[in-house]
């Protein structure tokens, strides 16, 4: 399960124009495996920043994001240790960034073993993997060993999100996953989404989109004035 | 995670210190005492580095990332502080303490340095096989087509061809150079590389090549890594957890991502802004 309790972040500038910006402001919020919470609104107002809280890119301001892990033990990601943190983010968290920063020279296929090797799964069985997941998402076969740098925007989203979800992780952040994304690749996209869920994930993401997130989301909120509030 | 080196409390400084810089925590010019001048190079820096990872340290020119690596390769002399190894008497030793043989065998068994500048890795006039061949000598080694093989397996790692392990490293290109100084950092499988500025002063292609082989030979090896860079890029592309030094201190510590997106000293929000 995850529950965010009362969550804040602020910006401090020390450069530039020195701003105080507050970003979110005692956010609650839980989701159960198994289900998505979907967070709606417009540019600017947060809802990267909350998925970034999560993952511990954003140092929280206040407050505390309870995760229980497969050993049903319960962490504060906001409170803690960096090493436990990172064998978190290796073993149960995916994060789909809403922009893919990968090394240019690396074959799609060979991005996407990366992290089933270092859960130490096999080669064969993580290109198998790979294979199996680029074939849904409908990335053609000529471009599985090319560099990403050659592909077209929605191809990279399609791998992006790939990318973060090859491990099944229990928790995934996705970060406007459909963005950038034709009508078919949506689709795709979005049974992807539903399959997590059927295999007990807990997934927290960010739309623009109403119709796709309305597909997949087992509740949204809509962020206002950096808090949330339930919209259904 | 397994913690491989723990440091803790390390100083380095050049002069005698004074009653106003040894016994105070008063604020210094920059790094240098106003009184008498001594240059506090490294002051008070304590991390660890666990099983696998890559630790980047990022600051200005003569914020201390130097020093601080030359200190833990034996370079330079500690001042005060400690260092600990895994890897020997299981860590619980230090090793600033051990006798200056030991501290040989520490340097060719347990530690592996790329240095910016590769004259002061390599013997330039020594044929590339020579040079990797000095590493597995220091650390023991004498059957001679063993470490034959071995230098082999070495350059081919890092893509130099085997027909060119005759020739001197001072016919090579900056970027060969660091690759072989690479090869002979890794030749006795230390737990530990220590990498200073590497790919400073190389163009961007030649970076881009000894970047991919780092990442190859520390996937592939498993080793822990200390990357020295004043390049976010580096940084970013490298490591996992990123230390920020200013003024031979460290003043932000966190994962990479978290460093270069919510930077929360000044100096670091300053360093991440002048990114172009």
């Amino acid at each position: 399960m995850l529950n965010i309790n009362n969550l804040s972040k602020t910006f401090t500038m020390h450069v530039g124009n020195r701003e105080t910006i507050n970003c979110l402001d005692s956010v609650s919020l839980s989701v159960e495996p198994g289900q998505m919470l979907a967070v709606i609104g417009p540019s600017g107002k947060g809802k990267s920043s909350l998925l970034k809280c999560v993952y511990g890119t954003y140092l929280t301001t206040s407050g505390n994001i309870y995760y229980t892990d497969k050993n049903n033990v319960t962490h504060d990601l906001a409170n803690m240790n960096l090493q436990d943190m990172r064998l978190l983010r290796v073993n149960e968290i995916g994060y789909v960034s809403q922009f893919f920063h990968v090394i240019p020279r690396i074959a799609a296929i060979e991005i996407l073993c990366e992290p089933l090797i270092n859960r130490g799964i096999g080669r064969a069985e993580a290109v198998k993997r790979a294979e199996s997941l680029l074939e849904m998402v409908g990335i053609p076969e000529s471009l599985w060993n090319m560099y990403p740098s050659t592909f077209s925007g929605g191809e990279k989203q399609r791998l992006n999100i790939i990318y973060g979800i090859i491990t099944k992780p229990r928790l995934v952040l996705l970060d406007e996953p459909t963005a950038s994304l034709d009508p078919n690749s949506k689709t795709r996209v979005l049974e992807l989404i539903k399959e997590l869920k059927s295999q007990g994930s807990i997934i927290l993401g960010v739309f623009h989109d109403y119709n796709a997130m309305k597909v997949v989301a087992d509740k949204s909120y809509n962020i206002v004035t950096k808090q949330m509030e339930l919209v259904s | 995670m397994q913690q491989v080196m723990n440091v803790n409390e390390l100083t380095v400084r050049y002069g005698d210190g004074c009653v106003y810089c040894i016994d105070s925590d008063k604020s210094l010019d920059k790094n240098r005492c106003p009184k008498c001048k001594t240059v506090w190079a490294v002051r008070n820096v304590s991390f660890s580095l666990y099983h696998s990872e890559v630790l980047g340290v990022v600051g200005e020119s003569g914020s201390g990332k130097s020093t601080l690596m030359k200190t833990l390769y034996f370079d330079r002399e500690a001042t005060s502080g400690q260092t600990f190894l895994n890897a020997y008497e299981d860590g619980k030793t230090n090793i600033f303490s051990v006798s200056s043989q030991q501290q040989r065998a520490i340097r060719n068994n347990l530690l592996g340095m790329v240095y910016q500048n590769p004259l002061l890795g390599l013997l330039m006039d020594f044929s590339n096989g020579g040079n990797i061949a000095q590493k597995l000598i220091a650390a023991g080694h004498r059957n001679v087509s063993a470490m034959q093989s071995r230098t082999f397996e070495l350059l081919e790692h890092m893509e130099i061809s085997v027909n060119r392990v005759k020739e001197p490293p001072k016919n090579f290109s900056g970027g060969m150079q660091q690759r072989v100084q690479i090869s002979k950092a890794i030749a006795n499988n230390p737990p530990v590389l220590l990498l200073d500025e590497v790919t400073t002063g190389l163009d961007l292609s030649v970076q881009a090549k000894v970047l991919d082989l780092i990442r190859m030979v520390q996937k592939k090896f498993n080793i822990s890594i200390i990357v020295v860079s004043h390049d976010l890029a580096v940084i970013r592309m490298l490591s996992d957890r990123t230390i920020v030094m200013l003024d031979g201190q460290i003043v932000e510590h966190g994962f990479t991502d978290q460093i270069l997106e919510d930077p929360q000293h000044p100096f670091t929000q300053t360093l991440v802004h002048s990114l172009i």
